[in-house]
């Protein structure tokens, strides 16, 4: 049954597999850290810590960091245990092990390089090919009135990018997806009698994605900088994925407007999507400001370098793709107009086209993992 | 005034000096990541409550408590002391949560069950953290990695700590430093060579300078000098700061034997939690202080699990090769222990499997050692805390053999612990003590200290 876990894509991930086991093994022994969040309580239940078990938990694990600073046996102790940072290194190799198509698992290497330097690719060949094929006089005229933007990039060209971007991102995603829920199965023993995901179960889950519960130290708050608790992560991670759904719902709402009510953007300052768009911007404008400058000021004892170069460069996208929108709104009665727009849609693209191949997959595999500890503690 | 030492007693001496109004500088032998002392490795506290609540899911009413404690210890508790304790440790829950140190709740991930203990949601490195935040704020100098080895005194009065800093002055000291049970040296005066085979399970700072100086200069000793709580720890365990993980606990799944292959205890006797202390001592009597504990396939899958792999081997002589365990005497023993299971009239009630005619029995779980592959585990007694230190009174003023002498010199913590556990041990007890006589210390030396100096700050 777990065929799947033991395809290893290199010898150094097979390592950190031994890594993470050797730690947790430790950790199941002391238990003294069950209380901090949903991990230690779930490496008990699959004591036999096999590669999929591994894959679980350490997307089980929200990167909260307390259990290093609560540890009796992190460094200079003989044992090293340094949990947060092992759990992240096994997260960062299982986003490559179940990405889809193989091929592009490449994306996940080199400290997130790769895929900060082809957001900026995309970006700039989005935006070139529109300064190239947009006459001079149209891109850089002030528009104003209904179908404005479309005067600048054709809806068609708009539509067709986002939903061929977006569908195969979410495609990618679904399969890495179906991968990692195969391969992280539990062993029948734990799964309890019913084993499918019952609505309590995934209520919960829900709940505990929505809330990010397990981004409190157990009540306290996190290790965000040192070792002192503090919600900021938490907060500024809210800030950011509220703000992204506040922008997705913007984005929605313009476009049944457009098409159920045949009314074409851009729409008034006090329209939903004008007000949900601006809402949804601040809120990952700060969000994304939040979480660079604790990744700037944070202990690194806890986390991998390479993850964190990967996380820094997707939250630079974010920002971006949340600025552009912002400076979009606030200058679309003016020449700037054309310009900005390009480079907003192309920040939009990359982020889609980089979606399963990005930090971005977190949310899904711990969405999932979260359904299953909710499925294997209802069974209990 | 000067609190040395860098555990709860420590802490909670600094904290309530500090909030006192007096000058507190804490010192600890220990570096600043080793700060702490055997805090470090406390899960729990015990204390007295009426109620159940949102920390401890049932009573544990004071007189229970009291009497737990007279029966842990024999009989030798300081009655007074035991009063202080039972009565003040009400306290601690509030007190600690007002410092900044989280509780887990029962319902926040499995917990053992208990009603007599609260819980340290990170466990006592968390709790360690949150005190000594506190102790920060409250404008505490911290100075961890300086060790102070003795006291000097003038007349009636202790006036500085000579340290590795130099010459310390205070108006009052409290000495929170522990025992000196992690002193290989100290512990050979009382236990001769056997002392080189103990590991340490805690820090490795607390060696008892202090302690002998207190006890030259005149103080009256508390408890069994050459008393040890020692735990069977796995003998591949580091030297020091091994803490909860290194035990061994499925004695009652096998035998255990030593380097002859002699068994020399009933292993089913005893089930609870008592067993791994039980072990510890006994292990102290055996040759070079190891024993291995043997347990065939059946028996291994069914043991708690354990930090190091156990040895394994496809025979018992093959176990006996790899373990230098005397091959014969391990075949003999087995054999004999094979030889006399007797089964009970449900096989499947595993706890009544006993053995008929050996000597020692083994009078539970006596299942045969059949299965391969066979397994062992070497096994060391764990050195956990020592039953020895400086008599105090009710308000942790050390007692002196002349009746005073030095009245500004405060002991809190495992210090002074043997006057309430001369022997014995209770779960959850070292940190209670620390808690409540530390916080007791702190008050006393801040009154002290502002006598000293002419009122506080």
């Amino acid at each position: 049954m777990n065929a799947p876990a033991a395809r290893v894509i290199d010898p150094a991930a097979a390592a950190d597999g031994a890594e993470t086991r050797r730690q947790l093994g430790i950790c199941n022994i002391c238990n003294y850290c069950n209380g901090l969040c949903a991990v230690f309580s779930a490496a008990e239940r699959r004591h036999r810590l096999t590669p999929g078990d591994l894959d679980h938990l350490a997307n089980l694990c929200h990167h909260c960091r307390s259990c290093l600073y609560d540890c009796q046996y992190a460094p200079p102790h003989a044992f090293a245990v340094n949990l947060p940072r092992a759990l992240a290194r096994q997260r960062w190799h299982s986003y490559a092990r179940y990405a889809w198509p193989r091929a592009l698992a490449g994306s996940f290497a080199g400290h997130g390089r790769r895929a900060g330097l082809l957001a900026v690719a995309v970006v700039l060949a989005f935006t070139l090919a529109v300064v190239l094929t947009v006459p001079a006089p149209t891109l850089f005229a002030a528009h104003a009135g209904p179908g404005a933007f479309y005067a600048v990039v054709p809806l068609s060209v708009m539509t067709a990018g986002a939903v061929l971007s977006l569908g195969f991102a979410l495609f990618a995603i679904a399969v890495g997806v179906r991968r990692f829920w195969r391969t992280t199965a539990p062993a029948p023993r734990i799964a309890g009698p019913g084993r499918g995901a019952g609505g309590g179960a995934l209520a919960r889950a829900a709940l505990d994605l929505l809330t990010l519960k397990h981004q409190s130290g157990g009540g306290p708050g996190c290790a965000d900088l040192d070792h002192r608790p503090s919600r900021r992560r938490r907060r500024f991670h809210h800030a950011l994925f509220y703000g992204f759904l506040l922008c997705l719902g913007a984005t929605t709402v313009a476009a049944l407007r457009h098409h159920m009510l045949g009314q074409p953007a851009p729409y008034p300052l006090l329209s939903a999507p004008v007000l949900l768009g601006t809402a949804g911007g601040i809120g990952m404008v700060v969000g994304c400001i939040g979480l660079l400058w604790l990744r700037r000021r944070e202990d690194p004892a806890p986390t991998h370098p390479p993850s964190r170069g990967a996380d820094v460069a997707l939250t630079w996208l974010l920002l971006a793709v949340a600025a552009t929108g912002l400076a979009l709104l606030a200058l679309r009665g003016t020449s700037a107009m054309g310009l900005l727009l390009a480079v907003h849609l192309g920040t939009v693209l990359a982020l889609f086209v980089l979606l399963p191949y990005t930090k971005m997959v977190h949310g899904a595999y711990r969405a999932a993992a979260l359904l299953r500890d909710a499925v294997e503690r209802a069974g209990r | 005034m000067l609190v040395i030492g860098g555990g709860a007693a420590a802490l909670a001496a600094a904290l309530e000096a500090a909030a006192a109004g007096a000058r507190v500088r804490l010192l600890d032998a220990a570096p600043p990541p080793l700060l702490g002392g055997n805090t470090r490795h406390s899960r729990n506290f015990r204390y007295a409550h009426d109620a159940p609540n949102r920390y401890t899911p049932d009573a544990y009413p004071a007189a229970q408590f009291r009497a737990d404690l007279l029966r842990a210890s024999g009989g030798g508790a300081d009655p007074r002391l035991l009063d202080t304790l039972v009565a003040q440790s009400r306290e601690l829950p509030d007190w600690l949560l007002a410092q900044g140190v989280a509780l887990q709740r029962p319902a926040q991930g499995p917990l053992p069950y208990s009603r007599r203990t609260a819980f340290f949601l990170g466990g006592g490195m968390a709790a360690v953290r949150a005190l000594a935040d506190r102790a920060l704020a409250l404008g505490v100098a911290l100075m961890p990695g300086c060790r102070a080895d003795a006291l000097v005194r003038s007349g009636g009065c202790a006036t500085a700590a000579q340290t590795a800093a130099g010459a310390m002055g205070a108006g009052a000291f409290v000495l929170a430093c522990g025992g000196a049970h992690a002193d290989p040296i100290r512990l050979a005066r009382h236990w001769g060579q056997a002392a080189a085979g103990f590991i340490n399970r805690g820090t490795p700072h607390v060696r008892g300078e202090l302690l002998d100086w207190l006890l030259a200069a005149g103080a009256v000793a508390a408890g069994d000098r050459a008393g040890l709580y020692l735990v069977a720890v796995d003998a591949r365990s580091p030297a020091a700061d091994g803490g909860i993980v290194t035990r061994i606990r499925g004695m009652p799944l096998g035998i255990v034997v030593d380097c002859a292959g002699r068994r020399r205890h009933d292993e089913g006797a005893d089930t609870a939690s008592t067993r791994y202390a039980r072990w510890g001592q006994r292990l102290a009597a055996y040759p070079a202080q190891t024993g291995w504990l043997v347990l065939d396939a059946a028996g291994l899958r069914a043991a708690p699990a354990a930090l190091y792999p156990p040895i394994q081997a496809p025979s018992i002589a093959a176990l006996a090769a790899a373990t230098g365990v005397d091959a014969p005497g391990l075949a003999a023993t087995v054999a004999a222990y094979n030889a006399s299971i007797q089964p009970p009239a449900d096989p499947l009630a595993t706890a009544d499997w006993c053995t008929v005619g050996l000597v020692p029995p083994k009078s539970a779980h006596a299942r045969p050692i059949a299965e391969p592959p066979f397994a062992a585990y070497p096994m060391r007694p764990g050195v956990t805390f020592a039953h020895h230190g400086v008599a105090v009174d009710t308000r942790t003023r050390v007692a002196w053999a002349d009746g005073g002498s030095v009245h500004n010199v405060f002991a809190a913590g495992m210090i002074m612990a043997a006057n309430l556990i001369p022997q014995g041990y209770l779960s959850g007890l070292a940190v209670s003590i620390s808690l409540v006589f530390g916080r007791i210390a702190g008050r006393e030396a801040a009154r002290a200290a502002g006598r000293a100096g002419g009122g506080a700050r």
